[in-house]
């Protein structure tokens, strides 16, 4: 078929461009949640204040995040003909130097990161540069982002408009190639060839599963009966992870573009997006991007003139993480309790109101637009062999630079957590990176050189999972750890099958007693045994993967839980009922500070005299550690 | 009747009803208009239950499945602020549970309780997304990133005093 540019999508692009080559100051202000978190909302009113007095016009908009959540919050400049600045961890008061550095063309070096010199339009394969001329000697100085240690090695594909582009303006989606993919699958390719395209770009399920999407998408395609669903998993439950919160929020229209694209290539009509009602932001944007979509006529009947007609309807979830799983989120769909059901009937064929259904996470529905407008063989040339293109992962806990982080399959975790995370906190050690959510395991720091893809991790009885990375130092109790775990998928548990229910109910007891000094030595082979139980009995995935967290550290961490259970200690001080508060005598100078930093009057001794705890009284939170100016009260 | 199910369908119904319309009393919406009843009232007292129950065609007892199932619902009333401690992986490593304990502290309450003056509901929750941010709290919709525990008593502070403009 000619090449038609739809007249909808044109309408738009052309406003879209007209309303970029504005040369003036532009000011983007990461206002996701973690930004607001952080207190962006008071810096976007303070710039908003502040560009008001001055003459120059300037544009100040809300975008979202970045990925570099521990700099938040985030400011950037756009400086017309020059570059763009990136500020961090600004404050109201701020916002006079940054408002006149960006009408001054210069930046205001306290608190600059680093300099954006190009913006790169990922899905039309072009990089704009920002600079015409040479640059100022101020904007020389500070560092480049390609230099910065944080954003050198991140390739962003996912992440392609957070923090770029106003997650509620269609036309600055649109300008950056938005829709554009949609447009292309709808008019200038058979679903077949998009299925296809998708089974060669090697994409696999982002939610954790790592099933291939185009052979979902295929045998959804194919199975009888009608009508056909596609759905999007944002019920992104894995404590730990929030990559997807931040794609909805930072890109909404990315995976209505990719749904929609998906819906052409199944044959599906009507589309579901189930979003979790703790993201009260990331549904406030999805709604305004649906109603954005549909009243550009990208959703509706004839889409682009192809003759396609598709909606999307939003649900919330309503805080069960049992409904991440696809079963289960169908049961939520339809208005009943999110219990899952046996896994050998297939969702694609009989899924949602029993009808073929094809259910992806939304990193995997966000990938979508950039497979078809840069080809399958580009994102194939990403990652590994059996992984393939970039994952977003969130590199939480110790790290020192926390945050969202998307690189290429394949990395090693080294790469991932040393070099871009920056390594732990000041004065820890690490000792575990915590992978794939609940249902994933810890592995140990001497396996660092790990390659993050689905089958490296999972070799290591870990997984991807969603992408949660959570960095342990040696401040973390491994045994605490699966306890944690434990707990979480006790109690989200939907008590359907009897293995998942009582054996995560048995094993939390038994972990428990281990951490509060009750173990025994025939709790590790119960631990194994209740393990297998679980595993090969549950009904579904939450089950079947619950005892990962247990397992792994077992594995790896199994003399903590000697330490706990044989000699009566946590050796990293985290568990509560193993711990002992100590005065060292010759240390203490009898200041008094720590009997008044003590919570339950346990500390007493005579004014400049060694001071002694009580140890029946001692609650052991710890706040007298702090307030010892001598550093005199150690932990055994 | 406990004492705080004060809500009268016959002065409640254009609300409720409201909310109903929004779905078209299609049965499959229970948990969208359930959502929203709980928004609007911030619990879901029995009297509004027996009401969806008749409206929707779903029987009472599927009704209280669904309600008991998820945890976004409430069955007794709620204080004028809800305070979620979030119990994510990575707040979980950071310290939140001494967080949770200090505001069980400060408002004499244990988790999922509501303090004596109705101000606060204190509740957990399972991983708020601002994981790079940790230890996190959400009080109503606003999340407060990398609390420590000397900041708690400001935090209630901050919602205690404001005038009750909800």
């Amino acid at each position: 078929m000619m090449h038609k540019c739809p007249e909808q999508l044109a309408a738009v692009r052309k406003r879209a461009r007209a309303r970029q080559n504005h040369a003036r100051p532009r000011i983007l202000v990461g206002a996701a949640t973690c930004g607001l978190a952080s207190g962006a909302g008071p810096v976007l009113e303070a710039l908003r204040a502040a560009a008001a007095t001055g003459a120059e016009e300037m544009e100040i908009t809300e975008t979202g995040c970045n990925g570099a959540c521990y700099l938040e919050p985030i400011v950037e400049a756009v400086l017309p003909g020059k570059t763009r600045v990136m500020y961090g961890h600004v404050k109201p008061g701020d916002a006079p130097m940054i408002i006149q550095a960006t009408v001054n063309g210069t930046v205001y070096e306290e608190r600059a990161l680093c300099r954006v010199d190009a913006d790169e339009i990922l899905l039309e394969d072009v990089v704009a540069p920002y600079r015409r001329n040479g640059l100022d000697a101020a904007l020389e100085r500070i560092v480049a982002r390609d230099a910065h240690p944080f954003f050198r090695s991140q390739r962003h594909i996912a992440m392609r408009n957070c923090g770029v582009i106003d997650p509620a303006s269609l036309e600055e989606y649109v300008a950056r190639g938005g829709y554009a993919g949609a447009a292309k699958a709808l008019l200038e390719m058979r679903p077949e060839s998009i299925i296809e395209a998708i089974k060669r770009s090697g994409l696999r399920g982002r939610g954790g599963g790592g099933f291939p999407t185009g052979r979902k998408w295929e045998a959804c395609r194919k199975a009888p009966g009608e009508p056909k669903y596609v759905i999007c998993n944002a019920d992104e439950g894995d404590p730990g992870a929030y990559m997807d919160r931040a794609i909805i929020e930072g890109d909404p229209h990315s995976i209505i573009e990719g749904m929609i694209i998906g819906s052409y290539a199944i044959g599906a009509h009507l589309g579901y997006i189930y979003v979790r009602q703790e993201y009260p932001l990331a549904v406030r944007r999805l709604r305004l991007a649906l109603q954005q979509a549909e009243e550009a006529g990208f959703l509706g009947t004839d889409i682009f003139g192809s003759g396609h007609e598709f909606t999307i309807q939003i649900n919330r979830g309503a805080g069960a993480f049992v409904c991440g799983e696809s079963t289960a989120l169908m049961a939520s769909l339809e208005g009943r309790v999110g219990e899952p059901r046996a896994k050998y009937i297939h969702t694609v064929e009989f899924g949602l109101w029993n009808k073929p259904s094809c259910l992806n996470n939304v990193e995997t529905w966000n990938n979508v637009p950039a497979i078809i407008q840069r080809g399958a063989d580009w994102y194939a040339g990403i990652g590994t062999t059996g992984s393939k293109g970039t994952k977003v992962f969130s590199l939480v806990g110790s790290a020192k630079r926390a945050g969202l982080v998307e690189v290429p399959m394949g990395v090693s975790l080294r790469e991932v957590v040393e070099e871009i995370g920056g390594g732990v906190t000041e004065g820890r050690t690490l000792k575990a990176i915590q992978t794939g959510g609940p249902s994933g395991g810890c592995i140990p720091a001497t396996l660092l050189d790990v390659p993050v893809d689905y089958e490296s991790l999972g070799a290591l009885g870990s997984m991807m999972g969603s992408g949660g990375l959570v960095v342990m130092d040696n401040r973390t109790c491994m045994v605490d750890v699966a306890r944690y775990f434990t707990a979480f998928l006790k109690e989200e548990s939907c008590g359907k099958c009897v293995p998942c229910r009582e054996g995560s109910a048995h094993m939390l007891d038994v972990l428990t007693r281990i951490c509060e000094g009750a173990g025994r030595a025939e709790d590790i082979p119960l631990l194994e045994e209740l393990s297998v139980v679980m595993t090969d009995g549950s009904l579904c995935a939450l089950g079947g993967s619950a005892p990962n967290p247990v397992l792994s550290t077992l594995k790896y961490f199994r003399n903590e839980y000697q330490a706990h259970i044989d000699e009566h200690r946590c050796p990293a001080g985290v568990c509560k009922a193993l711990l002992t508060y100590r005065i060292v005598a010759e240390d203490c100078s009898g200041c008094d500070a720590c009997v008044d930093a003590c919570p339950s009057g346990a500390i007493s001794g005579d004014y400049s005299e060694a001071h002694v705890i009580d140890e029946s009284l001692c609650a052991r939170c710890g706040l007298c550690v702090p307030a010892c100016p001598q550093g005199a009260i150690i932990l055994q | 009747m406990s004492a705080g199910e004060t809500v009268s369908i016959a002065a409640d119904t254009p609300r409720l009803e409201a909310v109903l319309q929004r779905y078209r009393r299609v049965p499959a919406s229970l948990i969208s208009v359930l959502e929203d009843l709980n928004e609007e009232f911030r619990y879901l007292p029995r009297p509004v239950l027996e009401h969806v129950s008749m409206a929707l065609n779903v029987p009472l007892n599927q009704i209280y499945h669904v309600a008991t199932f998820y945890k976004v619902f409430n069955l007794a009333p709620q204080g004028k602020h809800t305070i979620c401690v979030c119990e994510g992986t990575a707040c979980h490593v950071k310290g939140a549970g001494a967080i949770m304990e200090k505001l069980q502290e400060q408002l004499r309450v244990s988790e999922g309780g509501t303090t004596e003056d109705g101000q606060f509901t204190l509740r957990s929750v399972r991983c708020l997304g601002c994981c790079a941010l940790a230890p996190a709290v959400m009080v109503d919709h606003d999340v407060h990133g990398e609390l420590q525990l000397d900041e708690t008593a400001r935090l209630l502070s901050r919602y205690a005093d404001r005038p009750d403009d909800a």
